[in-house]
């Protein structure tokens, strides 16, 4: 697979550590254990387009907001997360 | 000798010597091994796998099934070779497989006596009783049939190589449609990079006699190389077998470099592995002529059709003296008159359509089937004539032209299954991922003046993807045909030995399914992959069925398309070279030092330094252990990750990377952290270090570097992006040395003169940033052995200048150079957890550090934390552990039990994480985790191995062992 | 129908007959209106749990619904390995439970699925690694379970082929269990469907599920397919690889994610390879087959994916890990690569459990190990579904376990799907 990534460019996703589905914001401690089970345990595992969290680990070290569809690997959108909601 | 005496694209002018099972033959340069055996009527080259019937050469290429040999010898061995894509070399060495004593007489052709028993599956009906001897007796009679060739069992000598390749258009395949393709778009001035599996270009032009643009092809093939090795933005490998579609138009291809060279190739490597990118591709892969399913077609001498032409007109052999071609389509007539032009007998031509194509002046064509041939290699063929008559005509040769199936498979590598074309009567590609087509006979256009359209429209097509391509033509193409069996098998897969009675079988018993019947029957899994026969398979299972083809479906082919080394994929990746190894600053200085040195990840570090007089490595981790405690002793940390953290808001993403509070940490001191995961286990521990207000910098253990480095940038980037901080690995950027011991701080203070080292002005956990030597310096008071200690940071290139000064000055006080072992036993004397304690599988809790998790603050872990089981107070948590006998040792991984319980798993309440020879205590002691254990102390319990056979009474103690007020590394 | 027994005596009586009187394996069977218990998912586990419900159970009236053809998911794609070499407490007593009745399968089942016993050894590299062994040898031991911790003189003997003088990460040792092995994994499924068969069970293939029949209360009490509504008193899912798919019917949201494993045979040789070996710095493993294959993996590929295909850099690094521990298979040839879709959990334990839907009951997230799993999970899963209780080996692979934190992490790797 090849990941366009905003800063690299096209590259091998060999140069990539996937961290899996782009769960919702994390919630803040007081919002209680079930609202953290559900962030660190709950998955939606859609089969088709899934948004996902893929880190540039041997180059820019950016992590990634990704669009990708999990039953043809085709890639859909790639942007900094940390330019998400800004 | 069958040569014959003219034509051919081999080199009479050069004949060559090899050996097959020990006969020095001879051939020419641009034979084949396949081709030089015919030249010597060899007729029985190997034996099948499961009835082990005789198996001469059926194909001209890399699918043969039937002619595998093993080549070369020793190491260099090779098994499974098909005989027909070897080139011929001087000193090529190959041997038949599967028989003994010869491919002629073989003793385990038994088996086909035993077929009536040996059909698909039986195995899965017998052998069950006793159950105890299958692994005695069945299995081992199996497994001795077991497979084909043999490997040497000697690491494989040669090496391999690894290349990549970005392309505009990728051409697969260099006949009449790759080429004509390769031209278009070369003259249209994309990039292109022309694949060609052979060692000369062609395709199966080098294998007829037509001829293109008023030449012969051989020639136009010619001139077009000639044209594209003149265009720069062309690349043609050959000798290279595509042998994977992947996603996002990447392709793999391996080049055969040297394979074909004679000897043992020097300084090259043996073969090339290339991952390509092309922005689009055109798979002009041919097609691969079907066999006819009819009584005894695997008999030596049978062979297709196509293979025929080739032999004759591309090697200048005939592969009989008198031959008959059984044809379902109008390509069988062109090879008899190939055959008959190279001045072979042409017996009959047998046309199973109904009505014959046409008269033939060199031999009588015969409207009918052959239902039977006999001889041990062919000698008849039995033929039943549509009008009745039955007739015996005497040949050594037979070729089967049954149609034709399209090289398709590379599309199903990316998911996209083939779709049974009626008018085709053939599996074509349909669907087709984004970059990727078929041309020429891989897209249906059989006909030599269909291929070069078809290459030519399909290049258009890439440059301008509003062209069309041309309708496909039908004349070269029939239906799959069956011929109704008597009294003699009839094989659709010639390896394996599948025959049609397997199929009725596997249909018959509910096997019915495509998989089902290739996973019941091993139809399709034999070396071809079912290149040769799986479409004569399903088409039997359909018309057994009365069903349409394009109801029973076909298989998805999975990569390799052709079967690549192992060697090859790991390139130069092997032994030594699997990972990259990373030294630490001080390693040319250790190592002149005596150390032994030790894997930690990627890095090797000192294990211990061997003194003269030291019985063993425990013996010197001892004495360097009891260095530092009694002077002082150096170590370097320099593989600890270090990560540096600035920005206003650093001290607010500390606090919530941490545990524990680390934004009220004061200037100018550090603070033990720990981090746990979002899930509330202990993630990492090291020290967080205030350099200025607002610039940090933190270390981590040595194995989560890499991770700790990726969850910073998580809660960075993802979490936080608000934030105004930033974090920066600089593991490598500084070298780090720990001074440990009671003169750790003279020996500091003579390197650093111009700093006031006491304790007043710099306590335990104090950190400074100064120079040593005009060059910038860190000096952190931290202490891992519980000493007075400290480490000290320069930037890397200085670090081996560092570690010599330290111990030039260090010779004064007794300074000692330690390793990991040393360093294990110290952490462990001071309860210090690492490594193995650290599994991921703990808690703060466990590790007696429940009390480190700050209750003021949000920070990652802390809500998964709380959950009911991880604050449990029945979990095993971190215990000291001492023999009682002194003189006993302990084993990491012994688990422990209450005094006077049974041995069994519900009485296991914890284990041992890990051990050390304590030099203070002169004894073993040891880290554990025990159910309830710090409420346990002053308990003997036992330590178990079962697996070891030991037993030892330990008394539960602080895990502090040594100097629990920790007055030494404050002094 | 009456059973048809296999033995050698019928295969020699049917060789004389052309074996013309072979009967269909299991019966082709068409959907009823309703069933007591109605298993989605055609593979090794749902045909388990059938033919258990069958026969020690005593529950006939049971459909397995597959969507395609049986064993056409993960019980035909997987690597063929049968051991019960685990760590935790919550653990071995399951995959023992598992090894028993593979050790007993095939005179039960009356099929041969080569049940074959020539050990597995995980070789470690490092002193802590050998450390872990122990512990995991010993926790083995001390369930009845066969491990034995080798050294390298011992290893040396069994496997001298592996690379013991230039290798990166050298040899320290092993840990070896004897009884592990392989089986035939076809062999598996189709021995199960027709044992299940012969007892009643309806075996229902290219019948896709499409949804969940609720009554107003919630409960399901059906299942909507490709080929019409079936009803049941009980739905089992043992769809693993689909399991998120099928459970967001019920709007279930589980901690599961789908990835990819590839798995690679090499073309027939003459046998090398004595039992199963695991590379302990890597993920690299690998047999070889009563055919001659050498039938191998590694890690997955990382992502998560429905595709059963995988990628090149896994490909590479498996292979790398390959040459480097065992050199001499350099000249051996990759015939055949494909992938599987593993049900990976967070904590690489999986799941056997009512769900919070009524009526619909969980076996899934078998992360790579679920072949090995086959026999106990069909029986321990068939347990809950008759008894609505969980087996007592089977009680701690609990769907609430993420919320309570009574994880089964053998790895110790965390809610990170790619790393258990």
């Amino acid at each position: 697979m090849i990941i366009s990534c905003p800063h690299c460019g096209p590259r091998d996703s060999s140069e990539f550590y996937f961290r899996g589905e782009a769960t919702p914001t994390r919630p803040e401690y007081d919002a209680g254990t079930a609202a953290a089970t559900g962030y660190v345990y709950g998955r939606i595992n859609p089969a088709g387009p899934q948004k996902e969290h893929w880190y540039h680990a041997a180059a820019c070290r950016s992590w990634l907001l990704v669009e990708r569809d999990t039953r043809t690997h085709k890639f859909l959108s790639v942007t900094l997360a940390s330019e998400q909601g800004r | 000798m069958t040569r014959l005496p003219a034509g051919g694209l081999i080199d009479r002018g050069k004949p060559i010597a090899f050996r097959f099972n020990g006969r020095t033959l001879t051939g020419f340069s641009g034979d084949t091994l396949a081709s030089a055996l015919i030249a010597h009527d060899v007729k029985i080259v190997g034996r099948s796998f499961k009835y082990h019937r005789a198996r001469g050469i059926l194909t001209d290429g890399i699918d043969e099934p039937n002619a595998l040999v093993t080549l070369g010898s020793g190491a260099r061995a090779e098994p499974n070779c098909r005989a027909p894509s070897v080139e011929l070399f001087d000193g090529l060495e190959a041997y038949s497989q599967n028989c003994w004593p010869s491919p002629n007489f073989d003793l385990m052709a038994i088996n086909g006596l035993l077929s009536r028993i040996f059909v698909a599956g039986f195995y899965y009906k017998t052998f069950m009783w006793p159950a105890a001897l299958w692994e005695k007796l069945y299995e081992p009679l199996i497994r001795r049939a077991a497979g084909l060739g043999r490997l040497s069992g000697d690491p494989d000598p040669d090496t391999y190589d690894r290349s990549h390749a970005f392309t505009d258009l990728l051409v697969v395949g260099s006949g009449p449609a790759g080429l004509s393709a390769a031209l278009c778009a070369a003259r249209g001035g994309l990039r292109v990079l022309l694949i060609e599996n052979d060692s000369r270009v062609g395709g199966r032009l080098l294998s007829q006699r037509y001829k293109v643009d008023g030449e012969l092809g051989t020639a136009w093939a010619d001139a077009a190389l000639k044209e594209l090795v003149a265009n720069e933005r062309v690349t043609i490998l050959t000798r290279t077998s595509l042998f994977g579609a992947y996603d996002d138009k990447s392709f793999a291809a391996v080049e055969r470099v040297s394979d074909h060279l004679p000897g043992a190739a020097i300084g090259r490597p043996r073969q090339r592995y290339w991952k390509i990118v092309a922005a689009q591709a055109i798979f002009a892969t041919g097609a691969t002529e079907r066999p006819i399913a009819f009584g005894g077609n695997d008999r030596p001498g049978v062979m297709m059709a196509s293979a025929i032409q080739t032999y004759i007109n591309r090697y200048a052999v005939a592969p009989g003296k008198r031959a008959a071609i059984f044809t379902v389509c109008d390509t069988g007539y062109e090879v008899a008159a190939d055959l008959a032009a190279a001045g072979v007998d042409v017996a009959a031509v047998i046309d199973a359509r109904r009505q014959p194509g046409r008269s033939l002046a060199f031999a009588p064509a015969i409207s009918g089937e052959i239902v039977r041939t006999f001889g041990k290699s062919l000698t008849a063929i039995e033929v039943r004539r549509y009008d009745g008559g039955v007739e015996r005509i005497a040949v050594d040769l037979l070729g089967m032209a049954g149609g034709w199936n399209p090289n398709i498979g590379f599309a199903s590598h990316l998911g996209n299954r083939p779709d049974w074309n009626e008018s085709l009567q053939a599996f074509r590609q349909e669907k087709l991922s984004d970059g990727m087509m078929f041309a020429g006979a891989a897209d249906g256009a059989l006909t030599l003046t269909d291929a070069l359209a078809s290459g030519e429209a399909a290049a258009a097509r890439v440059m301008s993807p509003a062209s069309s391509m041309p309708p496909i033509g039908t004349s070269a193409q029939a239906s799959p045909h069956v011929v109704r069996a008597i009294g003699q098998k009839v094989f659709v897969d010639f390896q394996h030995d599948v025959t049609v009675e397997d199929i009725l079988l596997a249909d018959r018993e509910g096997y019915r399914s495509v998989e089902h019947l290739k996973r019941y029957t091993t139809l399709g899994m034999a070396t071809d992959q079912g290149k040769a026969g799986q479409v004569l398979g399903h088409a039997v299972l359909a018309q057994h069925r009365g069903v349409e083809m394009a109801a029973v479906g076909t298989i998805a082919a999975r990569p390799p398309h052709t079967p690549v080394a192992i060697g090859a994929l790991a390139g130069m990746h092997r032994g030594e070279h699997l990972k990259p190894v990373r030294l630490t600053p001080t390693h040319c200085w250790a190592a002149e030092n005596g150390a032994s040195f030790v894997n930690a990840g990627l890095w090797k570090r000192a294990q211990w330094f061997t003194r003269a007089g030291d019985a063993d490595w425990l013996a010197s981790a001892v004495r360097e252990a009891k260095a530092v405690r009694s002077a002082v002793g150096i170590c370097d940390v320099s593989t600890l990750g270090k990560i540096e953290v600035e920005g206003p808001d650093a001290a607010l993403l500390l606090d919530r990377l941490y545990a524990n509070m680390m934004s009220t940490l004061p200037v100018g001191k550090c603070r033990y952290g720990l981090m746990l995961r979002e899930d509330g286990f202990v993630f990492d521990d090291g020290t967080v270090a205030r350099l200025d207000e607002s610039r940090y910098v933190i270390t981590t253990t040595t194995v989560n570097a890499v991770a700790v480095m990726r969850h910073v940038d998580f809660a960075l980037q993802v979490i936080w992006p608000d934030l105004r901080a930033h974090a920066c690995s600089v593991t490598e950027s500084w070298a780090q040395i720990a001074v440990a011991g009671p003169q750790s701080r003279a020996l500091l203070q003579d390197l650093l003169p111009d700093i006031d080292l006491s304790n007043e002005t710099f306590p335990f956990m104090g950190a400074v940033a100064g120079t040593w030597d005009g060059i910038p310096m860190r000096l952190f008071r931290l202490s891992f052995s519980g000493e007075l200690a400290y480490e000290i940071a320069v930037p890397t290139n200085h670090g081996d200048a560092l570690v010599r000064t330290l111990a030039r000055l260090g010779q004064t006080y007794g300074c000692t150079p330690y390793g990991l072992e040393a360093l294990g036993i110290l952490r462990i004397e001071k309860g210090h957890v690492a490594g193995g304690d650290l599994n991921g599988q703990v808690t703060a809790h466990d590790l007696g550090l429940g009390r480190m998790l700050s209750r003021k603050k949000d920070f990652i872990g802390r809500a998964m934390a709380e959950r009911p089981m991880l604050v449990d107070p029945g979990r095993q948590a971190l215990v000291g552990l001492k023999p009682v006998d002194p003189t006993q040792r302990l084993s990491a991984g012994s688990h422990l039990f209450r005094s006077g319980a049974a041995h069994v798993a519900g009485e296991s309440q914890g284990h041992v994480t890990s051990v050390a020879y304590s030099g203070v205590f002169d004894q073993w002691i040891a880290l554990g985790v025990l159910a309830h254990g710090p409420q346990r102390i002053g308990e003997v319990i036992v330590a178990a191995s079962p697996m070891r056979g030991t037993r030892i009474e330990v008394e539960v103690c602080n895990p502090v062992f040594f100097d629990a007020a920790g007055e030494r590394l404050r002094a | 129908m009456e059973r048809q027994h296999y033995s050698l005596f019928t295969l020699a009586r049917q060789a004389l007959t052309g074996h013309r009187g072979w009967q269909p394996a299991w019966r082709d069977a068409a959907p009823q209106d309703r069933y007591d218990v109605v298993v989605i998912g055609g593979g090794g586990h749902g045909l388990a749990t059938a033919y258990y419900l069958a026969k020690i159970f005593g529950v006939t009236s049971v459909a397995v619904i597959e969507k395609g053809w049986i064993g056409g998911g993960n019980a035909g794609r997987n690597t063929t390995i049968i051991r019960s070499n685990y760590l935790l407490p919550g653990n071995i007593p399951f995959y023992e439970h598992s090894l028993k009745l593979w050790e007993g399968l095939e005179q039960d089942l009356n099929y041969n699925a080569m049940v074959s016993q020539r050990g597995i050894l995980n070789l470690c590299h490092s002193d802590e690694q050998r450390d872990a062994f122990e512990r995991r040898g010993n926790a083995m031991r001390l369930h009845g379970v066969d491990a034995d911790l080798l050294g390298p003189a011992e290893v040396r003997r069994m496997a001298p082929f592996l690379d013991f003088d230039n290798a990166r990460f050298p040899i320290f040792g092993g840990l070896l269990q004897k009884r592990a092995g392989t089986a035939r994994h076809d062999g598996v499924v189709w021995g199960f469907a027709r044992a299940a068969s012969d007892r009643g069970v309806d075996i229902i293939q290219n019948c896709e599920v499409t949804g969940f029949v609720r009554d107003p209360s919630g409960r399901v009490t059906g299942v909507e397919t490709s080929r019409g509504k079936i009803l049941a008193g009980k739905v089992g899912m043992a769809v693993a690889g689909n399991t998120s798919r099928v459970a967001s019917f019920a709007d279930l949201r589980l901690p599961i994610e789908s990835h990819v494993l590839q798995a690679f045979v090499s073309e027939g040789l003459k046998p090398v390879i004595p039992g199963v070996i695991t590379f302990g710095a890597g993920h690299f493993y690998i047999s070889q087959s009563d055919k001659g294959g050498l039938v191998f993996g590694g890690d997955l590929d990382g992502y998560n994916s429905y595709a059963q295909r995988g990628n090149l850099p896994i490909v590479e690094d498996v292979c790398e890990e390959a040459m480097a521990i065992m050199p001499m298979v350099g000249r051996a040839r990759v015939l055949r690569s494909w992938g599987g879709i593993m049900d990976m959990t967070l904590d690489g334990s999986p799941i056997i459990d009512r769900t919070p839907v009524p009526g619909l009951y969980l076996n899934g997230g078998w992360c790579y190990g679920g072949f090995k799993a086959t026999p106990a999970s069909g029986w321990c899963f068939a347990h809950l579904l008759a008894r609505d209780a969980p087996h007592p080996v089977a009680a701690h692979y609990r769907l609430d376990r993420f919320a309570s934190g009574q994880l089964l992490d053998e790895k110790g790797a965390g809610a990170q799907a790619n790393l258990q």
